[in-house]
């Protein structure tokens, strides 16, 4: 296929070395050159897409080898364990890997609701104007606030009112816990899902949905008939890339989820995630055991991703093939 | 065949890339500039020491705030001329040093034990037992009987107390559980003491500015920061008592006090429960980390003697600055101690400093 190219130019270049004229052979010579370019520039392509491949295997690698004394040391014992304890050399991941999952998933439930609203929104309803174009960027914005400011504001806005509602509620007024951590990523994730759906709804065919007002369908009708059975594999692959971002996200987490190595008992008790852990205790962690567990951790999380991926592509492909 | 070729490629362009960096991270710089890495705890001090120190001789001292356990582990890696520790080396670590450490102790530094409890701004007194006891979440409230004992004339509020301790692995923490171990047999036998421990009840802030704003946020809440930052922060700081049977309170003074004592000749000691009149007990040195034998890894005799001298002027002029940033100069026998330790320094098994 990439190589069809070739022939024609290389007939060219015979028929021009035929004719000696100055003029042709610069000609000749600049086609030649092309070609090199050409070739040149392939390679080059192929070069960064590999190293990419490469970058990723390399990162699987490191931590596996580097995870190698832990994994000797603690066996499935890491999986499921439930204590962190640095001093003895005891390590658990599981308080996390709970951590993790719960954060993730309860911040992916409250934010659904309010990407689709958006997409469904400024893809069907306001697809352009100036009030579109405001809440289009707007949430794109969001998207581009450092996630350290997140944490700022969830430690002095959200972790009181939170406080308020718990003191309310006769729970331990912490503040801060699995549940507040989940409604600051929720707000963090909304964009991801949000754009990627205003993509897939604004390119519903319009014939489709004429059809469907055509036959007396309403406005409502028709989204839920056309558009959305239409979109909806773009729509799921947007709550994926709003899954990955809620399952690594350190910065902003830490700062109100507690950090607490603890099984939650409810969603408002503290815990603590993968991220978190690795980024809080990285920089002290002297112990070879240690250090290795605090990678495995890593390993861990990259795995989680992995898994989490490939069972969302799965589900994508069902869609569309449907 | 085509793709096949086009991953050749690839392949040494990688190694080319690889063997490059690794070069590089050989290199050491110029023999101008030393370079540190190590505990936060000190970094205050050891910004104003090393900027003093450039203007006095020109000599750049590149010190990254890291923390202790990488500023061992550049140690171990010899990418760093010395490393800074507010613990002493473990066994594990000395061993995968493959040669021999000395710690030099640099200045010491207090905890301070410090809540938000509203309508309290006295401050409070504590027995090392009760704070064991909080800290292993047995006493819940801060109307427990053993509290209000301590505190008569304090009229203090029936709040669920909250915990707070660093999430992150700290000197800070590892003084502090030193502290907790040596006062409470149940500490040391549940949870021990580490840089980072498994605390058996409370919320984790990330750094002191995260314990900071949770128990300034969350009312009822107890927990510790390094000396200077409570100071700076003004916030409440609780009385302890010493092993003396006083109650003290956080300061220099107190630190010094407690740093004021015999130490062995290799300097690794924990000062924590100090038996000396006035000491708070709540306190620990800073450590330099250099080899004994300097000539590794190609290293210049020029550098080693300008390193020595380096850390020789920290223990001597470099003490007037301690004060100031709410660090605890070393007492004259410490300042002795440190002294032999950095005279045991060879280059070449030649001793470098006389």
């Amino acid at each position: 296929m990439q190589q069809a190219n070739y022939p024609q130019t290389f007939i060219a270049g015979k028929a021009l070395n035929k004719s000696k004229s100055l003029k042709k052979s610069v000609a000749v010579r600049k086609s030649f050159s092309q070609i090199k370019f050409e070739k040149i520039f392939k390679s080059t392509l192929v070069l960064i897409a590999l190293s990419v491949v490469i970058i990723v295997l390399a990162i699987f690698l490191t931590l596996v080898v580097q995870s190698l004394p832990s994994i000797k040391a603690l066996g499935w014992k890491f999986l499921g364990g439930k204590t962190w304890d640095p001093v003895s050399n005891v390590f658990g991941a599981y308080p996390f890997l709970i951590g993790t999952l719960i954060t993730s998933f309860l911040a992916l439930i409250i934010s659904v609701p309010f990407s689709f609203a958006i997409a469904i929104f400024l893809g069907e309803y306001y697809p352009k104007g100036w009030l579109s174009e405001l809440l289009k960027n707007v949430i794109e914005l969001i998207a581009a606030i450092p996630s350290v400011i997140y944490g700022f504001w969830g430690v002095f806005v959200l972790v009181p009112i939170v406080r308020d509602l718990e003191t309310k509620l006769g729970i331990l007024p912490y503040g801060i816990g699995i549940f507040t951590a989940s409604l600051i990523l929720a707000v963090m994730i909304v964009p991801y899902a949000a754009s990627l759906g205003r993509e897939v709804v604004r390119m519903v065919p319009s014939a489709l949905k004429e059809g469907a007002y055509s036959l007396g369908a309403t406005r409502f009708e028709v989204i839920k008939n056309v558009v959305i059975p239409y979109a909806k594999s773009g729509l799921f692959a947007g709550i994926l890339l709003s899954l990955g971002r809620a399952l690594g996200e350190t910065m902003a987490v830490t700062m109100v989820i507690g950090n607490s190595p603890i099984i939650p008992t409810s969603i408002f008790s503290p815990g603590h995630t993968m991220a978190s852990v690795i980024a809080n205790e990285f920089t002290e962690a002297a112990d070879s055991i240690y250090l290795s567990s605090l990678i495995e951790m890593g390993l861990l999380l990259f795995v989680v991703t992995v898994i989490i991926n490939v069972i969302g592509k799965r589900i994508i492909k069902r869609f569309t093939n449907e | 065949m085509k793709l096949f070729k086009n991953i050749k490629v690839a392949a040494t362009f990688f190694l080319a890339a690889s063997l490059l960096g690794s070069i590089t991270t050989q290199a050491q710089g110029d023999d101008n500039t030393i370079l540190g890495a190590g505990s936060t705890f000190v970094y205050p001090l050891f910004s104003k020491l090393f900027s003093v120190y450039h203007q006095k001789t020109k000599l750049q001292v590149n010190y990254q705030s890291i923390g202790s356990g990488g500023g061992i582990l550049q140690l171990t890696n010899k990418t760093v001329d010395f490393g800074d520790s507010d613990a002493p080396l473990t066994d594990d670590q000395s061993k995968k040093m493959g040669a021999d450490v000395l710690h030099i102790p640099m200045c010491a530094g207090a905890v301070s034990i410090t809540y938000n409890l509203p309508g309290v701004n006295a401050s409070l007194n504590f027995t090392p037992a009760v704070l064991a006891n909080i800290f292993l979440g047995k006493i819940k409230t801060w109307n427990d009987a053993s509290i209000v004992a301590l505190n008569k004339g304090i009229k203090i509020p029936a709040f669920p107390i909250i915990i707070a301790h660093r999430t992150d692995g700290s000197g800070t923490t590892n003084i502090f559980t030193h502290y907790l171990s040596a006062v409470s047999p149940e500490w040391s036998s549940k949870v021990g003491s580490g840089g980072a421990v498994n605390w058996p009840a409370g919320l984790g802030g990330k750094g002191s500015e995260g314990v900071a704003g949770l128990i300034k946020q969350t009312p009822g809440t107890i927990g510790y920061v390094e000396l200077a930052y409570a100071v700076q922060n003004k916030m409440p700081q609780a009385k302890i008592q010493n092993a003396k049977g006083q109650f003290v309170a956080p300061s220099v003074a107190s630190t010094i006090a407690a740093s004021n004592t015999k130490l062995p000749a290799d300097s690794k000691a924990f000062i924590v429960n100090s038996a000396t009149a006035n000491a708070y007990p709540i306190a620990g040195f800073t450590w330099a980390l250099i080899y004994k034998e300097q000539n590794y890894s190609n290293r210049s005799g020029a550098r080693a003697q300008k390193l020595l001298q380096l850390l020789w002027w920290n223990i001597h002029e470099g003490q007037q600055y301690c004060q100031g940033l709410t660090y605890a100069p070393l007492s004259p026998s410490a300042t002795k101690t440190a002294e032999a330790i950095l005279k045991s320094a060879t280059f070449n098994g030649k001793p470098i400093l006389k």
